[in-house]
C-alpha cells in the first residue's frame, strides 16, 4: 500500500449522486487506441534507427507493426466515436485548447508517413524518400506516444486530471516498452538489441513515473489502488517488470526468451493504460473525488480571504 | 486569463445569464417541463421511483435541461424533548454557461460554440459524438444522448432569445426563482437579494457561481443557495480543466522529446 490518506472524510453529496458524468468511451476503444497508437509511435523511432544501422528485418518488421497498431488504433477512435460517420468532422478546425482536434491532426500526419515509409520497404520503391518518411514517422510518433496523456488529463476526471504531470511521461515509457517489446519478438535476436533496450528503458520509465503517479498523495490517487483498476495496475507492474528483466538478462541469448519477455512487457503497457483508464472511470462515479478536495480548497481559500480582512 | 482557454468575446453585446434564486423555488417543475416541450427533449418512460423526496429526475443529462433537486435536511430541535424539524431546500440546476467553458475548450470539431448572447450551445449538425465534452465538464451538465450517440445540453433556447424571447423556462417559471436576462443586471440583482435574506434571518443564503475570479471565470447561469453548495449536488470550487493545459502541453512536448532522445541512445553503441 502507498501512502495515501486514513478514512474518507465527512462530506455532503446529493444522494451519493455523482456530480460528474461517467465518461462515455469504451475501455476496449480509447484504453486499446491508446496502446496501439503508443506502440506504433514508438516503433516507428525503432524503424527509423533500423534504417541507418543497417537491420534490414528489425526495419521492415517494425514499418509493418507501426502500420498495423495505427490502423487499428484509428478504428478504434472512429469505432467510440457516437456518430462514426461524421469522423472526418475532427479535421474541421485545428484547436489547440482540444487535445483530441491536436491529436487528430497528428494522426493525420503520422498515419500517411508510416504507411508510406512501409510501403516503401516493402515493395522496394523510392528508397530515399521512404527512408525520409521514416524520420517523419518516428518524429510525428513521439508526439501520437505523448499527446494521450493530455487527452486523458484535459478532463474533469479527478484521476486523469490530478496525474496531469506524470501522465505524457507515463506514456511515454508504457509505449517505448511496448514498442521495444514487440519488435524484441518479431526481429531475430542478432538485430534486436536496440529493442530490447528501448523495452528495458521504457519499462523503467513506465514503472518509475506510474509509481510516482499513484503516489502523488492526491485523494483521487487512491483510485489507482482499488478495485479493478488496481488489480491491473498491479497486473501490469508484474509483467512489465518481470519481461524487461528477462530481456535484460536472457534476451540476447534466446529467441524464445526474447519472444516471451517482449510480449510481456508489451503486455504490462497494455494493462497500464487499461489500469488508468478504469481508475479514472472509478473517480467519476463517487462524489467524494470531487467534494472533498474542492472543500478543502474552498475553505482554505476563504479562511485566507478572512485573514487578509481581518 | 490563460492563452489556451476560449473566454468571452468582446462583441460588444450584452451577455445573457440565468439566476436562479431557489429560496423562491416551490419545486414545481414547470421548468423541466417546458424545457422539454420547447425543445423537443425526449421523455425518460421507463417511470421508475427514485424514492429521493419528489426528485425522479434525478440530475441534468442529455434528455434534462433541467432538474430540479428536493433536500429534506434534518434540522436538529433546539429543545432535546422536541422532535426534529426538516428543512426543504428545492433548486432547479442547468448548464451553467461557464465563462470558461470546459466543454467548448475541448470540442475537436467545433460543435460547440459561444453563441453572441455569450451562451454555450451544440451545433446538432456537426457533433460527431466524441464524447470529450462530456469527460471535460467540471458540473456533468452534458452527455451523450442513447441511441443518438451526439451530445445534448441546455441551449438556454438559443432560438427564442434571437427571437427577443426569454428561455422557456424562465417563462414558465411561477414564482420567478428562474430569472433571465442581461447577466450584469442580474448580477446586482443577486447580489440585494443576498443582502435582503440576511437582514430577514437567512444566514445560508449565498451566490454560487456569480464571482467571475472563480475557476471557470464566472457562470452565464448562476444561483443564489441556502445550504453549501455539494448539498444540492453542484461541485463546490470547479476549475475549468484547461487551466492547466499549458503545464500539460509542455511536460507532453518534455516527454516526446524525451522518447526521440532515447530512441537515438538505444542505437547509440549498440553492436548487434
Amino acid at each position: 500500500m502507498s501512502p495515501r490518506r486514513g478514512a474518507t472524510e465527512e462530506f455532503t453529496s446529493y444522494y451519493g449522486r455523482p456530480i460528474l458524468k461517467k465518461p462515455t468511451w469504451s475501455a476496449v476503444d480509447i484504453a486499446g487506441y491508446i496502446f496501439a497508437g503508443g506502440l506504433a509511435g514508438a516503433t516507428s523511432m525503432l524503424a527509423a534507427g533500423a534504417q541507418y544501422s543497417a537491420r534490414p528485418s528489425l526495419e521492415r518488421r517494425s514499418k509493418l507493426m507501426a502500420l498495423t497498431a495505427i490502423s487499428a488504433s484509428a478504428v478504434a477512435l472512429v469505432h467510440d466515436l457516437g456518430r462514426p460517420e461524421r469522423f472526418l468532422n475532427m479535421l474541421r478546425v485545428a484547436k489547440p485548447t482540444s487535445p483530441m482536434s491536436m491529436g487528430s491532426w497528428i494522426l493525420s500526419l503520422y498515419g500517411p508517413l508510416a504507411g508510406a515509409s512501409a510501403a516503401s520497404n516493402v515493395l522496394g520503391i523510392l528508397p530515399r524518400a521512404g527512408r525520409a518518411c521514416g524520420v517523419g514517422a518516428a518524429v510525428a510518433g513521439a508526439a501520437v506516444a505523448t499527446y494521450t496523456g493530455v487527452l486523458l488529463a484535459d478532463t474533469a476526471v479527478p484521476t486523469w486530471h490530478d496525474a496531469h504531470e506524470a501522465l505524457p511521461f507515463v506514456f511515454a515509457g508504457s509505449a517505448a516498452a511496448s514498442a521495444g517489446g514487440v519488435a524484441a519478438a518479431l526481429a531475430p535476436v542478432a538485430e534486436a538489441a536496440p529493442a530490447r533496450r528501448m523495452a528495458v528503458g521504457g519499462a523503467v520509465l513506465e514503472t518509475v513515473m506510474s509509481l510516482k503517479m499513484e503516489r502523488s498523495g492526491k485523494l483521487s490517487a487512491e483510485t489507482l489502488h482499488q478495485g479493478r483498476a488496481g488489480t491491473l495496475l498491479r497486473l501490469s507492474k508484474a509483467f512489465t517488470v518481470g519481461g524487461a528483466v528477462g530481456l535484460a538478462l536472457g534476451g540476447r541469448h534466446s529467441r524464445l526468451v526474447s519472444t516471451m519477455c517482449g510480449l510481456a512487457v508489451a503486455a504490462g503497457s497494455a494493462l497500464l493504460r487499461f489500469g488508468v483508464f478504469e481508475a479514472g472511470v472509478a473517480s467519476t462515479l463517487d462524489p467524494k473525488y470531487v467534494v472533498v478536495p474542492q472543500r478543502e480548497r474552498a475553505d482554505e481559500a476563504a479562511r485566507q480571504r478572512e485573514a487578509a480582512g481581518a | 486569463m490563460s492563452v489556451t482557454q476560449l473566454g468571452m468575446p468582446s462583441i460588444g453585446v450584452p451577455r445573457k445569464g440565468f439566476f436562479t434564486d431557489t429560496s423562491l423555488c416551490i419545486g414545481c417543475k414547470a421548468c423541466e417541463v417546458a424545457c422539454k416541450e420547447w425543445n423537443s427533449v425526449p421523455a425518460d418512460t421507463s417511470l421508475e421511483l427514485t424514492g429521493e423526496s419528489f426528485d425522479n429526475t434525478s440530475a441534468l443529462g442529455a434528455d434534462s435541461w433541467r432538474h430540479v433537486a428536493f433536500i429534506e435536511k434534518q434540522v436538529p430541535a433546539a429543545d432535546p424533548s422536541a422532535h426534529d424539524g426538516v428543512k426543504w431546500l428545492m433548486s432547479s440546476d442547468v448548464c451553467k454557461h461557464c465563462t470558461h467553458a470546459a466543454c467548448l475548450d475541448v470540442c475537436p470539431t467545433g460543435a460547440l460554440f459561444r453563441t453572441e448572447h455569450g451562451t454555450v450551445v451544440v451545433q446538432q449538425d456537426i457533433c460527431n459524438g466524441c464524447g470529450y465534452c462530456v469527460s471535460a465538464c467540471p458540473y456533468g451538465v452534458i452527455d451523450q444522448r442513447q441511441g443518438d450517440g451526439r451530445v445534448f445540453k441546455c441551449t438556454m433556447c438559443y432560438d427564442r432569445l434571437g427571437a427577443g424571447e426569454e428561455p422557456a423556462c424562465a417563462k414558465a417559471c411561477p414564482t420567478k426563482s428562474i430569472q433571465y436576462g442581461e447577466l450584469d443586471e442580474l448580477r446586482e440583482r443577486a447580489d440585494a437579494r443576498v443582502t435582503e435574506l440576511h437582514e430577514r434571518g437567512e444566514e445560508g443564503a449565498r451566490l454560487y457561481g456569480h464571482n467571475p475570479d472563480d475557476g471557470v471565470g464566472g457562470d452565464g447561469a448562476f444561483f443564489l443557495l441556502l445550504d453549501e453548495p455539494e448539498t444540492y449536488g453542484l461541485p463546490p470550487d470547479p476549475v475549468v480543466t484547461t487551466r492547466d493545459l499549458p503545464v500539460m502541453w509542455k511536460r507532453a512536448a518534455g516527454a516526446a522529446a524525451g522518447l526521440l532522445l532515447g530512441a537515438v541512445a538505444v542505437f547509440w553503441g549498440a553492436r548487434n
